[in-house]
């Protein structure tokens, strides 16, 4: 067991100074940017308000790698935080993207992404296990815990993952963790979309131990994780011809030649059930999460684009910057309960306010 | 300690005419069943926790999702409290019914809707049985994750509001992490989508706010759960230990050695032999602790994780390792585990099921607390556990017959709840807090946290018509209590992370 921190000598507690300026903020009604790293601020609409910047609030607090959880306080550089895990083989499965050096664990909660492996392994909400929390009156309160199995009172924890800081400024947070895989291996198989998915689909419902699938350009992309011998043998079994892994990071970190930033087209990210059909919008596609998570180059009206996507079951996210509205719409019904949550936690709007749509 | 719904600390119920409720609601909803006389009420009064029992008002047994929006709204205009229940098994009394308010029965509905095997997903109504899902789903080689104990009753829609769990949870999940959405009536007569067939959705994760909720923020109306393939292989290893330290200490070298098992059991010697005694799953009656330790996956893994984990329990002193030979012994080996609850009931007349969660590490000191809070009290407690994720399950053997006993059952109960809360623990693991717990939601949860809690119903349910008094105590109610003020500031162990 380890209670210090991996790098105690950049480990500090603001959270008073957070807490005083969130009271502050409230009580003057003056609107609050929470900034960390940075590296996720194109995720989402631009927030006008005075920043109040997490970063300095960093450490791992505890570390039990036999209890298979970490807390750590949400301004530690995520980076810092997988190099810990790393020394004792663990690893979190969810396999966050950066985004940039600067990316710290409170971005990766509050913007609530997950890499290829997501799924296998679950999302980044599917890990946490607890928070500790701002509220508007400047306090610090917890939910959850550093325990498995928690059901008391409402999962407040998994709530604000994802929220993009709208409900509350997250300063801790406590995750599962596991140990890395025994073995990996990257494969390639030449093959047009249509029969890769319907493999994909086959594999699904066989112990293949599958921990990433994408597809781009006639090429099916495939890692396999678990024991040695079963890697092995599946390894044998699919053929193909051998990648290195590092196209995974290169994939989740959106810095396949496919994201080019000198490409005009917008950006397009689409979730949809995996085994939807090829969705008819023109422009170039990569394939992720077997088929789950569609990235699309399309200068494609946005309605358009998100229509297809919502026909189909899913949404669809714009990932180039600056995009005015990059979130798809919610059902007026739906709008109505965010709104109400929103106005019972935040009733002065002072966290992170237009951050994921107007009005909210 | 009075458990039952208390308007001074519970807040007042609103007063509804029984018989003006019964009117109106048979005007708006002429073809559904509406219970009223009492022999058809009576079989309703309790859920999974019998030790409580509340004559609901009324009880209602809607068969379409058009009826219970209509009963809904038709409550909404009326003040009308709404308690759903499922199936009935949950062991928190998240279903107590009340004196003032409509039980929601949601049995009928009861169908499979569609399960695509491609797509790994089952699209169902909230009556239907958890077992149910995998059944339909083992044609395909696929089948629903979760398992509580009471699988082969409890239905779904029960294990969303619940966020159940199972043995296997460690490695494959709650009920939380194996939903992909629900539909949703609210008290206003709604009908929302929650989630989708796609990962994730935009918006809030009102998906896993709602998983465990016991009913508080909407009623459940359709379920898509996610579906796995059934593992190549799965074999169970049997490990004895004369002592309960050296067993809880196995199961964090089991851990340590980078093995995530698909089951980690452990069972106490109480609970050996009268598992032994129901069931003959050929446990050894002497050992003071047995581990059950499933691991599953493609068959080559499982073959050398079962070798590591052997040498792993021989370590850790294990006095006898045994693999089960075949399906058979296998499924012996889980019967035993499963059929623990009513297997300790057969030693006593009545059993008080606990739910607490630990840091695994803590173990061996909540094991101790245990047994000085059974010896003080002269109760017996049988140890069940599901030690790969820390959830305790102590089984309290009282008899109600008793003068005073089930009042003793419960104070142990409750502080065995605040001994795990101690150690920065939950009092809660996968029961619910229901109305059982109640009283120890103010020992975890401070006074802003609760009051945030009550921000989080009231944007769903402001009036808090869904089984109000359930899952989120008044602070009046902790104030009474007491607890809060006693634990605020003078924790016995400040230093440890108590989220």
């Amino acid at each position: 067991m380890s209670d210090t921190a991996s790098n105690p000598a950049a480990a500090r507690d603001i959270a008073e100074a957070l807490c005083a300026q969130v009271a502050e903020a409230d009580r003057s009604g003056t609107p609050l940017r929470i900034a960390g790293g940075g590296t996720k601020a194109f995720y989402g609409r631009t927030v006008e308000g005075a920043a109040i910047d997490v970063t300095g609030h960093r450490g791992i607090t505890h570390y039990d790698p036999v209890e298979l959880v970490v807390s750590v306080r949400a301004g530690t550089p995520l980076s810092e935080l997988e190099q810990a895990l790393a020394d004792a083989g663990q690893q979190l499965a969810f396999e966050p993207p950066h985004f940039g050096r600067a990316a710290t664990v409170g971005g990766m909660v509050a913007t609530g992404l997950s890499g290829p492996r997501r799924p296998w392994s679950g999302a980044v909400r599917d890990f946490v296990l607890g928070t500790r929390l701002i509220t508007r009156e400047g306090r610090q309160l917890r939910f959850g815990g550093e325990v498995m199995k928690n059901v008391a009172g409402y999962d407040v924890s998994r709530l604000v993952t994802g929220a993009q800081g709208t409900l509350g400024l997250i300063t801790e947070v406590s995750l599962k963790v596991l140990p890395r895989p025994a073995a990996s291996h990257s494969l390639r198989l030449q093959l047009p979309i249509e029969s890769a998915s319907t493999k994909l689909a086959k594999w699904g419902r066989q112990p293949v131990p599958l921990a990433g699938a994408a597809w781009h350009d006639g090429s099916l992309y495939l890692r396999l994780e678990g024991g040695g011998r079963s890697v092995d043998a599946n390894r044998a079994r699919l053929g193909g011809e051998a990648v290195d892994g590092a196209f995974w990071d290169q994939l989740r970190e959106l810095e396949l030649p496919f994201f080019s930033s000198d490409d005009p087209r917008p950006l397009w990210r689409l979730s949809v059930p995996q085994v939807t059909p090829a969705l008819g919008l023109d422009g170039d596609w990569l394939y992720d999460w077997a088929g789950a998570q569609r990235w699309l180059r399309s200068d494609a009206p946005a309605a358009t684009v998100r229509e297809a996507a919502v026909r189909a079951g899913g949404h669809a996210t714009c990932y180039t910057p600056g995009a005015a509205e990059p979130f798809t719409p919610l059902t007026p019904v739906l709008f109505k309960y965010h709104r109400q949550l929103r106005a019972r936690l935040d009733p002065n709007g002072i966290f992170n306010p237009g951050r994921l749509y107007p009005d909210l | 300690m009075n458990i039952l719904y208390d308007e001074r600390l519970d807040g007042p119920l609103p007063k509804v005419d029984p018989e003006l409720a019964l009117s109106r609601l048979r005007e708006a909803l002429p073809g559904m069943t509406l219970l009223h006389r009492d022999e058809d009420r009576r079989p309703f009064e309790c859920d999974g926790l019998s030790v409580y029992r509340v004559m609901p008002m009324l009880v209602a047994l809607p068969e379409t999702v058009d009826q219970v929006v209509t009963l809904m709204q038709t409550c909404h205009e009326l003040g009308l409290p709404v308690v759903t229940r499922g199936a009935g098994t949950g062991l928190s009394g998240g279903a107590l019914p009340l004196e003032q308010g409509v039980l929601l029965v949601m049995s009928r509905f009861d169908r499979i809707l569609e399960l695509d095997a491609d797509a790994r997903i089952a699209r169902v109504q909230p009556g239907v049985r958890n077992l149910a899902i995998s059944e339909a789903a083992a044609p395909h080689g696929l089948y629903f994750a979760p398992d509580p104990s009471s699988q082969i009753a409890c239905s779904i829609g029960g294990n969303v509001a619940e966020n159940a769990g199972g043995v296997h949870c460690l490695k494959y999940g709650l009920t939380v992490h194996n939903v992909m959405a629900l539909e949703v009536v609210t008290i206003e007569g709604e009908r929302i989508t929650i989630g989708s067939e796609a990962f994730d959705a935009p918006g809030f994760d009102l998906l896993a706010l709602f998983n465990g909720s016991e009913g508080m923020l909407g009623v459940i109306t359709e379920v898509t759960v996610k579906l796995l393939p059934r593992p190549q292989s799965a074999k169970v290893i049997m490990a004895s230990f004369d002592d309960l330290e050296k067993a809880g200490r196995a199961v964090g070298d089991i851990i340590a050695a980078g093995i995530v098992p698909g089951g980690l059991e452990m069972m106490d010697n109480l609970a050996i032999r009268a598992a032994e005694d129901f069931i003959h799953a050929g446990y050894p009656v002497d050992a003071e602790a047995i581990l059950l330790c499933e691991l599953d996956g493609v068959e080559a893994d499982v073959a050398d994780d079962c070798q590591r984990v052997r040498e792993v329990l021989a370590q850790a002193g294990a006095t006898q390792i045994t693999l089960a030979r075949d399906d058979a012994e296998r499924a012996r080996f889980w019967a035993g585990r499963k059929n623990a609850f009513p297997a300790v009931g057969r030693l006593s007349p009545d059993y008080y099921c606990m739910d607490g969660t630990i840091p695994r590490r803590e173990l061996p000191r909540v094991l101790k607390g245990i047994a000085e809070l059974s010896d003080e009290s002269g109760l017996r407690v049988a140890n069940v556990f599901h030690a790969g994720d820390g959830n305790l399950h102590p089984l309290i053997l009282f008899d109600a017959n008793r003068d005073g006993e089930l009042a003793l059952a419960e104070r142990v109960g409750g502080r065995i709840l605040e001994l795990c809360v101690e150690v920065g623990g939950t009092i809660t693991g996968e029961h619910g807090v229901g109305r059982e717990k109640i009283n120890q939601m103010c020992t975890q949860f401070e006074a802003d946290e609760i009051t945030l809690f009550h921000a989080v119903k009231a944007a769903f349910d402001p009036h808090t018509l869904l089984n109000p008094g359930k899952n989120i105590p008044t602070l009046a109610r902790c104030a009474e209590y007491g607890a809060m003020h006693v634990h605020n500031n003078q924790l016995p162990h400040p230093e440890l992370p108590r989220f």
